[in-house]
């Protein structure tokens, strides 16, 4: 069974009177530990996509099933809970609080789960070492270059050990040394730790890492380039990062 | 890491614009705190007043004085136990602005309130000097006398530099009793007046009365016994006479909670306005904590936690530094105002008005944060 199957989704934004479609019956199976490009000019709903893969926006009709959990009908609360578990969400523009330190940053989503806080500062420290900032966690985001704010962001959305990695133009905004280093970064936790992973991009090249990419156009899928699933064993629990956390289990399937 | 390390760093993102609203909450309350404490002290007086005692002013009022030949008619008059009889001297001591209260009183006078409390020792000495002084221990340490001091008054009724020696130091017999001011006997003044032609009068004189209950039926005959002389009198108990003090200031109360209420509105306007840009300039991270899970009610929570850390450290500021000021330091606004004291009643009203202010600065803000929906506040960043 696929881990995400996404089926006749629509997603119609209403402007005023006007309504906009953005979706239009979309339908998507995503695999355990596969990493998955989305691609498409402006507009052609792969944010929303993306959005509604979180748990962030909800359908105008259709049914979306992560690890066989029907997330398009569930309640606001219940959503968030499911999100803190399943979810790890990493943005463009990194939205690291600007007030807390990395190591914070990264402790952040761990509020949220029933971890002490001597468990929750290992947790955050093991993260941070996988991206390679065990130097810098006590650096706030202003002290960090834009490719150590990314791989902070990172840390962030794996150290719950979430059953989905959701990226949303990861590489946008860095120089193409970081953007290499970022993506090096998703290709590792996808090979290595058998993460899946959805990356919006409209990089041609970010998107060769990914072992498959779709596009879409006007919200329908135009194009399914699909190459071999990453066979990655483990999940971010098994080196030490997640381990105890409330999404632990479903990360390691 | 926890979720107060997220309130206290959210607090210190704006360090002075934070500092400048607490400061100017914790002012506000003052305020607030010492308005209300001095509106409560002013209205403690009348409870001060014993039903026992009976002051008898000239019925023109209190700077019009009596002859003390009253005071032989007044004692013999039914149900009156003793009668003590004092002066207003209006002495200035060096400089106007060392202002202090000092009466002429006759012996009978300092027997009559127990509040006064001298060693027999000093109360001897003080007895045996004809310019002999008795001076509240706060007096003393205000202006640094020892007893055995002589101290110089400048008479502005009586005019004349007039010596006095300090003989005995009081100390008030019940909290908030008047700890500065300065006794001398009556029949110095009279010395004094006589070489000016003013001697032979008194300024008030006090009816002790047996029975507390003909209070109202003395009062009545003395005031009808000169009804029809040069001085009549006015007699009332001592707490009816307070309180006309009280009233000598009109409708003080409604301006002093006017001015706290206005002064707690506006402060409240100001947190408010604090509160919301505060949480309006960080939409797009309470959008981020809603990405990673935190429920509407976890940010509604953080928000309102900030305002109240802020409304807290007003409170400690406010509340904390006039209980500091008024209950711990004594301060009597230089002898205007002696025996002001925080009551637990006013305390617990700035308490009230900080909730308050917490709660309604934070209200609107929290409830945006609360429904901030996710995709709008992230495409609103991106």
């Amino acid at each position: 069974m696929p881990l995400v199957e996404v089926r006749d989704v629509r997603k119609v934004y209403r402007r005023d009177t006007v309504e906009v479609p953005v979706l239009d019956g979309l339908n998507l199976d995503i695999e355990q530990g596969e990493f998955l490009a989305l691609m498409g000019p402006s507009g052609s709903g792969k944010s929303t996509l993306l959005n509604l893969l979180a748990g962030l926006d909800s359908p105008t009709s259709g049914s979306i099933r992560v690890g066989g959990e029907e997330i398009s009908s569930m309640k606001p609360k219940r959503l968030a809970a499911w999100r803190a578990r399943h979810v790890g969400f990493v943005f463009q523009m990194y939205n690291l609080i600007p007030v807390l330190t990395a190591l914070q940053n990264v402790e952040l989503p761990l509020l949220l789960t029933p971890l002490n806080k001597k468990q929750r500062r290992e947790h955050a420290e093991t993260a941070l070492r996988i991206v390679g900032l065990e130097e810098r966690m006590h650096h706030f985001p202003r002290q960090l270059s834009g490719g150590q704010e990314q791989r902070v962001a990172i840390a962030r959305a794996i150290v719950t050990d979430p059953t989905l990695i959701l990226a949303d133009e990861p590489t946008g905004d860095l120089d193409a040394k970081s953007a290499e280093e970022i993506l090096d970064l998703l290709g590792r936790l996808n090979a290595e730790y058998g993460k899946t992973i959805v990356m919006v991009t409209h990089d041609p090249h970010a998107a060769e890492r990914a072992g498959r990419t779709l596009h879409l156009e006007k919200g329908v899928l135009v194009g399914d380039g699909a190459r071999p699933v990453a066979a990655g064993a483990g999940a971010v629990s098994g080196a030490g990062a997640g381990a105890g956390a409330a999404g632990g289990e479903e990360g390691a399937r | 890491m926890t979720r107060a390390t997220l309130v206290r760093a959210n607090l210190g993102r704006h360090k002075r614009r934070t500092i400048l609203t607490v400061l100017g909450l914790g002012i506000a309350l003052f305020l607030f705190v010492t308005l209300q404490t001095f509106l409560h002290t002013l209205r403690s007086i009348g409870d001060i007043g014993s039903e026992t005692h009976l002051v008898v002013t000239n019925k023109l009022g209190i700077v019009f004085p009596l002859p003390m030949a009253y005071r032989a008619r007044l004692q013999a008059m039914e149900g009156v136990e003793s009668v003590g009889y004092a002066s207003w001297f209006g002495g200035i001591y060096q400089d106007p602005s060392n202002f202090f209260a000092n009466f002429a009183v006759d012996p009978e006078y300092l027997a009559m309130y127990p509040e006064i409390v001298v060693s027999p020792e000093h109360r001897e000495a003080f007895m045996a000097d004809r310019t002999g002084a008795i001076v509240g221990v706060r007096l003393m340490e205000r202006f640094g006398w020892q007893v055995g001091q002589t101290v110089t008054l400048q008479g502005t009724i009586y005019p004349g530099n007039h010596d006095f020696t300090i003989r005995g130091v009081y100390s008030a017999g019940r909290k908030g009793f008047d700890e500065t001011s300065l006794f001398f006997h009556h029949r110095y003044l009279e010395e004094i007046a006589r070489n000016q032609g003013m001697d032979g009068v008194v300024g008030w004189y006090v009816l002790k009365v047996t029975d507390p209950n003909q209070a109202a039926a003395i009062a009545q005959a003395v005031d009808e016994a000169y009804e029809n002389s040069a001085s009549p009198t006015r007699a009332q108990t001592e707490k009816a006479f307070n309180l006309s003090f009280i009233g000598m200031y009109g409708n003080i109360g409604f301006f002093l909670n006017a001015i706290g209420m206005a002064v707690v509105f506006a402060i409240l306007m100001v947190s408010a306005n604090t509160m919301a840009m505060s949480a309006r300039e960080r939409f797009s991270e309470i959008a981020v904590l809603k990405t990673l899970g935190f429920t509407d009610g976890d940010v509604l929570r953080i928000v309102v936690a900030e305002a109240a850390w802020i409304v807290g450290l007003g409170l400690a500021l406010g509340l904390g530094g006039a209980v500091l000021l008024f209950n711990v330091m004594d301060f009597d606004m230089g002898g205007f105002a002696p025996g002001l004291s925080v009551s637990p009643g006013v305390a617990l009203g700035a308490f009230g008005i900080g909730l308050l202010i917490a709660t309604a600065s934070a209200a609107i803000p929290a409830m945006q944060a609360a429904r901030l929906k996710v995709t709008d506040a992230l495409r609103y960043v991106a």
